[in-house]
């Protein structure tokens, strides 16, 4: 059916029709819309589930660790610095090797206090061992959160996800989307079968103080599963895609194929590209865009084109744009322009702008220092 | 009488509210999209300006519409018809900014098209009236968001009013939608250009 909300409301919808059975959430700022209108779902019987009230997000994630050590399927979401509050607790699901599934809306993180759209608070979470996944619409919402799950609670992987997207931009934007009925996402994602549980008739410790050896065994294994997840992600995309008529994989390609120059960016901002990729195509450039649609596992294996142009809507002070430095281990020549950042406006006459730069041979902080 | 917008292969219609904190600028934009989507157009987008508004504030809301999936993420700098739900905010916003020289203004005003002096076309209806006639109040101020989208609708080829109506039914709930109904009718009709 097709409907259309808010992208809040949306990965809110997403997450009623995953039926979570535990869902923590902190309902104060920075929080978003999405567990207000999870609490509604929960108020007027539509979803059946543990609906926790925490007192902050540190705890939110703990809770939601600690259903799902109980063997359920669990939900939150927050934004920004509710985001780094859960910092540690991250690590910890990461390293449980348990399939929590969380929306967090992309916002900058203050000083100065600044509630708009800046990658940083997600990209800085990265070596957490969460699968990570960014959206460019709020179809892209819909369906990450639903194949996040599936991808999660994959016995070959069971590592924890976050679907990611733009504050406002996505957040508070109404667009279009075509939403299944809930028997089709029932058959695509079946009931959660736990790795493991706790379980008071047959009790068993888990967290406990571990030697060097194997904890290192730990992180050897977690990282065999995020590169295993590239597969899954790939095959799951393509169920996707068979199904619901949309297939994913780790990245979207845009008219790379003849391509000059390739745009690599990601969430709200590959969108924009696209239309300055087809107003580059109109005047005889050959331009391309790459989106990515995961940043762990990064899809290192999508990215073989050379003249690519990667925008940051994020920073690693003294290093530059985080996604153009994961790709440098790459053997392309490859531009790097930082923009957006804190929310400010990029519209496609920008994006086409940095083609041009970058065909000068120019890179930098658009539009601030550019060289 | 100035001519609608012409649906057209490349017929994206980018369109700007202006409004105070609570008359609803943001409601018109999603209602607006909503019927925009009814009447057959794939892509609609309705987005609040993004800031942190309160009630009687100066608000802007946009909304875009298109016949083919809208991937424009970025704000709207030259609209094609900006809607001034409250005239008042022109005194502090210059809402000509940047609007196209074939766009319109539609503007809340019991005054006509030709007593005001804009450098592109002018829309005139009573919003206000009729959202009292309409008995269309929120603690006894006139909420003029529906009738103004009423009017709005009559100015554009691609968005019909039967879709209008079926996004203020999804919207609101028994009398509330009746009088809203007959409101966007009124506007719809009484609007001047």
């Amino acid at each position: 059916m097709i409907v259309i909300d808010t992208g809040n409301n949306i990965a809110a919808l997403a997450a009623k029709m995953a039926r979570p059975k535990v869902i923590a959430a902190y309902p104060i700022t920075p929080q978003t819309k999405v567990v207000e209108r999870i609490a509604e779902f929960v108020e007027k019987g539509e979803l059946d589930t543990e609906y926790i009230h925490v007192e902050s997000e540190h705890s939110a994630m703990t809770a939601c660790i600690a259903a799902s050590a109980t063997g359920v399927r669990t939900f939150t979401a927050t934004a920004s610095h509710g985001l780094l509050l859960m910092h540690e607790m991250l690590h910890w699901a990461g390293l449980s090797r348990l399939p929590v599934v969380m929306v967090n809306v992309n916002r900058s993180i203050g000083p100065g206090w600044n509630i708009w759209s800046d990658l940083n608070d997600s990209l800085s979470q990265r070596d957490t061992g969460w699968i990570q996944f960014y959206a460019s619409s709020n179809q892209e919402i819909f369906d990450n959160v639903i194949q996040a799950y599936k991808i999660a609670e994959n016995e070959e992987i069971f590592l924890p996800a976050m679907v990611s997207y733009d504050g406002f931009i996505l957040s508070h934007t109404s667009m279009p989307l075509d939403v299944p009925d809930q028997s089709k996402i029932d058959a695509f994602l079946p009931a959660f079968k736990p790795g493991w549980t706790l379980d008071v008739e047959h009790p068993i410790t888990h967290g406990n103080i571990v030697s060097p050896k194997p904890y290192m065994d730990i992180r050897y294994s977690m990282e065999k599963a995020m590169k295993k997840a590239q597969k899954i992600i790939q095959e799951v995309g393509e169920e996707w895609g068979k199904k619901f008529g949309r297939p994913y994989g780790l990245v979207q390609e845009y008219r790379c194929d003849d391509a000059d120059y390739v745009f690599v960016t990601m969430a709200a901002l590959a969108a924009e590209a696209k239309v300055a990729v087809d107003n580059l195509r109109d005047k005889g450039e050959k331009a391309g865009l790459i989106n990515l649609r995961t940043v762990r596992p990064f899809p290192y294996s999508q990215l073989k084109y050379d003249n690519m142009i990667v925008i940051d809507r994020d920073i690693s002070p003294g290093l530059g744009g985080i996604i153009y430095h994961e790709m440098k281990k790459l053997n392309y020549t490859m531009y790097s322009f930082i923009a957006g950042i804190g929310g400010v406006d990029v519209s496609y006459k920008d994006i086409e702008r940095m083609y041009q730069l970058a065909q000068d041979d120019k890179e930098g902080w658009y539009p601030l220092e550019v060289k | 009488m100035y001519s609608s917008i012409q649906k057209t292969e490349m017929s994206l219609i980018e369109i700007c509210f202006h409004g105070r904190g609570g008359q609803g600028a943001v409601t018109a934009a999603n209602l607006l999209a909503f019927a925009a989507l009814k009447s057959g157009n794939n892509g609609v987008q309705a987005f609040p300006f993004f800031g942190a508004e309160r009630r009687g504030a100066p608000v802007k809301a946009f909304a875009r519409i298109d016949n083919k999936e809208v991937f424009l993420r970025s704000e709207i700098t030259h609209p094609d018809i900006v809607v001034i739900l409250d005239t008042g905010i022109m005194d502090i916003i210059d809402v000509t900014k940047g609007v196209k020289k074939k766009g319109i203004i539609l503007l809340n005003t019991s005054r006509q098209p030709h007593d005001f002096s804009f450098p592109c076309q002018v829309a005139t209806v009573d919003a206000t009236s009729i959202a009292l006639d309409n008995n269309i109040l929120v603690g006894g101020t006139p909420v003029v968001n529906t009738s103004m989208v009423g009017a709005l609708v009559s100015l554009l080829d691609n968005v019909n009013l039967a879709s209008l109506e079926q996004a203020i039914h999804d919207r609101f709930k028994g009398k509330q939608a009746e009088n809203n109904i007959l409101a966007v009718r009124q506007a719809n009709k009484e609007v001047m250009t």
